[in-house]
């Protein structure tokens, strides 16, 4: 059994389980917990039948995330009718993204899944009064500071996160997929063309399936980040399966993805989701994402990083070359971000404003004294 | 193994290589530390706790370590982490032990959504229990101090732990803590108990842990049945009086003080209500904890309206 990455075997094959030791147990749950990949493996093991026959202890942490993420649907669910009743009046189509879109759509990706904060996607010219809709239904606007205003607004993909004032819920409000300042240029336009509306809802959306997924492939492979970078793939994995039952999507996949500019990230997608997950992609279309393939140098290169840091942050997952992968994807995922010059500007003023690594706001919740 | 059968020099072994697994039943916390006043302690508060072999599976991963840096050695400071990852901010090397405490309060407060994790002390008679939430200085751990040298059995004095199939409480019968004026009060009102040196400049000011007593501890698997809820309050000079609470009152400090009552829905909400309509709700005042001892001895007895 390969230890390093115990929390994958589990998902990948729930055979596994049945003869893992105390030890192994413990070490899976860590694996799992760090991932925020527990309540996953959790859902499968009661969707399998198989939750009564894992030992008692690691039992109860498996039920115990299963618990919080039911939670987290409910509130979900809560959160969007509070949105759309919020911009009601605007008459702006909402597509939900990511997670909620998930949720909303009845995906079996959706399953066991954590969330932290909804993403919506609103056409560009609209953003200013869906803005003020919310502020005026009690969300309020977090990064006051005139840099990160201007940061957002001028260059990001998204205005500064919005947070309700009594619930606490984060809401992000996009108007494309990447940053504006990013090397790759996305064609918005198409996106919202092709969005599909949710039936029971009115003017809700969520992305057209193929969109969806290289959607989901160009937030992963664009995030410096990588916390949770092995969910995601298992996210990709889950729209991968899910969706190729629906006709005719793996024929217009890589075309799509021609069409929208994210050639690259479906690459790495379709790469790392069938080295690592074992994901079934009819070989056609494994042959059409090379057109996405970087030259052979940097591929080996992002080879040997994805595969580093496309792993629980644990400390049983590392291997030679972990921290110096996840370090590379960092800076590889600002450089992608915006062109050199303004980089430089932005980092320096990022480190002289704030020396403290992100990594350290472990963001507990309530401290029990 | 009890934790009483190894030597102080072991102990700082075992939690130099992070291999102390300790049964806190319904958990095993494994710690890991390089600070001896870590040993030193936990011999003097968990002596009557049992060990678990390496290969077990342990519920929380901790470690409390000392922070390096260029400060290190002027002002040594010591850091909580939850499996490696650094949780809570650093506090100076003295609090070591009590935010090893606090820290794993904070572990099974927010991984234990198989129970209804609620925040107050438990102590139990005859098989019924009596739950006093935690309005802060309300003095619900003095009274539970007090409670559980003249009779009372400890189940927790934090976290209640609420099984909500079968509605019986659990609880971890760790250390009692202690703060300010009560620790002295509780010397004077009973010489034999067990306290950790005391440690001021606290965030909750001077504080010490109580050893948990010896027979509450070997019963730590029993449940105990929820038969009160009791509101403390401290009044100076005051005539120890038990008023009847209202019930709606006492399921939204409930609600309140669980850590996870949201996260149950409406199996929370039914659980609560179950646990406030099998119990009789109080508010209770008293000044003199002698007084407040025969009072709860009267409420077991059955002797209060």
């Amino acid at each position: 059994m390969n230890k390093r990455m115990l929390i994958v075997s589990a998902l990948t094959d729930t055979g596994v389980l049945s003869d893992l030791s105390c030890a192994e147990w413990d070490l899976l749950i860590r694996q799992g917990r760090r991932a925020n990949l527990l309540a996953r493996l959790a859902y499968q093991l009661t969707a399998n039948d198989l939750m009564d026959a894992v030992p008692a202890q690691p039992r109860l942490h498996l039920i115990s995330a299963l618990r919080m993420v039911e939670r987290q649907d409910k509130a979900m669910r809560w959160e969007v009718q509070c949105i759309l009743k919020a911009l009601g009046n605007t008459g702006v189509d909402v597509i939900l993204l990511k997670g909620a879109a998930y949720v909303m759509a009845g995906l079996p990706t959706a399953n066991g899944r954590t969330f932290s904060d909804i993403d919506i996607l609103v056409p560009k010219r609209h953003i200013a009064e869906v803005e003020s809709q919310l502020m005026l239904n009690g969300w309020q606007g977090t990064h006051h500071d005139d840099y990160d205003q201007r940061y957002y607004r001028q260059w990001m993909h998204e205005i500064p996160p919005m947070r309700h004032i009594k619930r606490g819920t984060t809401i992000d409000v996009h108007h494309t997929i990447l940053p504006e300042s990013a090397r790759l240029k996305i064609n918005t336009p198409a996106l919202f063309q092709n969005a599909v509306e949710l039936p029971g809802h009115k003017r809700l959306f969520v992305l057209h399936p193929e969109d969806m997924l290289l959607h989901s492939a160009t937030h992963l492979f664009h995030e410096g980040g990588l916390d949770n970078g092995l969910r995601d793939l298992f996210d990709l994995d889950s729209l991968f399966r899910f969706f190729s039952e629906t006709p005719g999507f793996w024929e217009r996949l890589v075309p799509r993805a021609a069409e929208l500019g994210v050639t690259r990230p479906f690459y790495y997608a379709v790469r790392f989701c069938t080295m690592m997950l074992n994901t079934p992609i009819p070989g056609d279309v494994v042959a059409a994402s090379r057109i996405g393939k970087p030259s052979a140098a940097l591929s080996l290169f992002m080879d040997f990083c994805y595969r580093r840091a496309l792993r629980p942050v644990h400390e049983s997952c590392a291997t030679a070359g972990t921290g110096l992968a996840r370090v590379c994807l960092y800076v590889r995922s600002h450089w992608m971000r915006m062109p050199f010059p303004l980089l430089v500007c932005h980092l320096v003023r990022k480190a002289i404003r704030n020396s403290t690594p992100p990594s350290w706001d472990a963001p507990f919740a309530r401290d029990p004294n | 193994m009890k934790i009483s059968e190894y030597s102080e020099k072991q102990l700082v072994e075992l939690l130099r290589r992070g291999h102390l697994l300790l049964r806190l039943k319904p958990f095993v916390a494994r710690v890991q530390s390089d600070i001896a006043s870590i040993a030193r302690d936990i011999a003097l508060m968990y002596g009557e706790f049992e060990t678990v072999p390496i290969d077990s599976f342990a519920d929380f991963h901790v470690s409390v370590v000392l922070e390096t840096g260029i400060f290190g050695w002027m002002k040594p400071r010591a850091r909580f982490y939850f499996d490696g990852r650094p949780s809570f901010v650093p506090l100076p090397v003295n609090q070591a032990f009590a935010m090893l405490e606090w820290g794993l309060n904070w572990c099974i407060a927010a991984h234990s959504h198989q129970y209804l994790v609620i925040h107050a002390a438990v102590v139990e008679r005859e098989g019924r229990a009596a739950i006093l939430p935690g309005a802060p200085g309300a003095g619900k751990s003095t009274l539970c101090a007090a409670l559980i040298t003249r009779g009372w059995r400890l189940l927790s004095d934090e976290l209640a732990l609420l099984d909500m199939a079968t509605n019986v409480l659990y609880g971890t019968c760790r250390p009692v803590n202690l703060k300010n004026a009560s620790i002295d009060i509780i010397k004077q009102f009973a010489p034999e108990v067990v306290m950790t040196e005391p440690v001021a400049d606290t965030t909750k000011g001077t504080i010490s842990l109580m050893r948990p007593p010896k027979g509450s501890v070997s019963l730590v698997e029993s449940p105990a049945h929820p038969a009160w809820i009791v509101l403390p309050r401290y009044s100076p000079s005051a005539p120890p009086k038990f008023e009847s609470h209202s019930r709606a009152e006492s399921f939204m400090l409930i609600a309140e003080q669980s850590f996870n009552y949201d996260i149950h829905g409406g199996k929370g909400f039914n659980a609560v209500g179950d646990l406030v309509d099998q119990s009789l709700c109080y508010e209770f005042t008293y000044s003199k904890l002698e007084d407040a001892v025969r009072a709860f001895d009267d409420l077991c007895r059955g002797r209060v309206e």
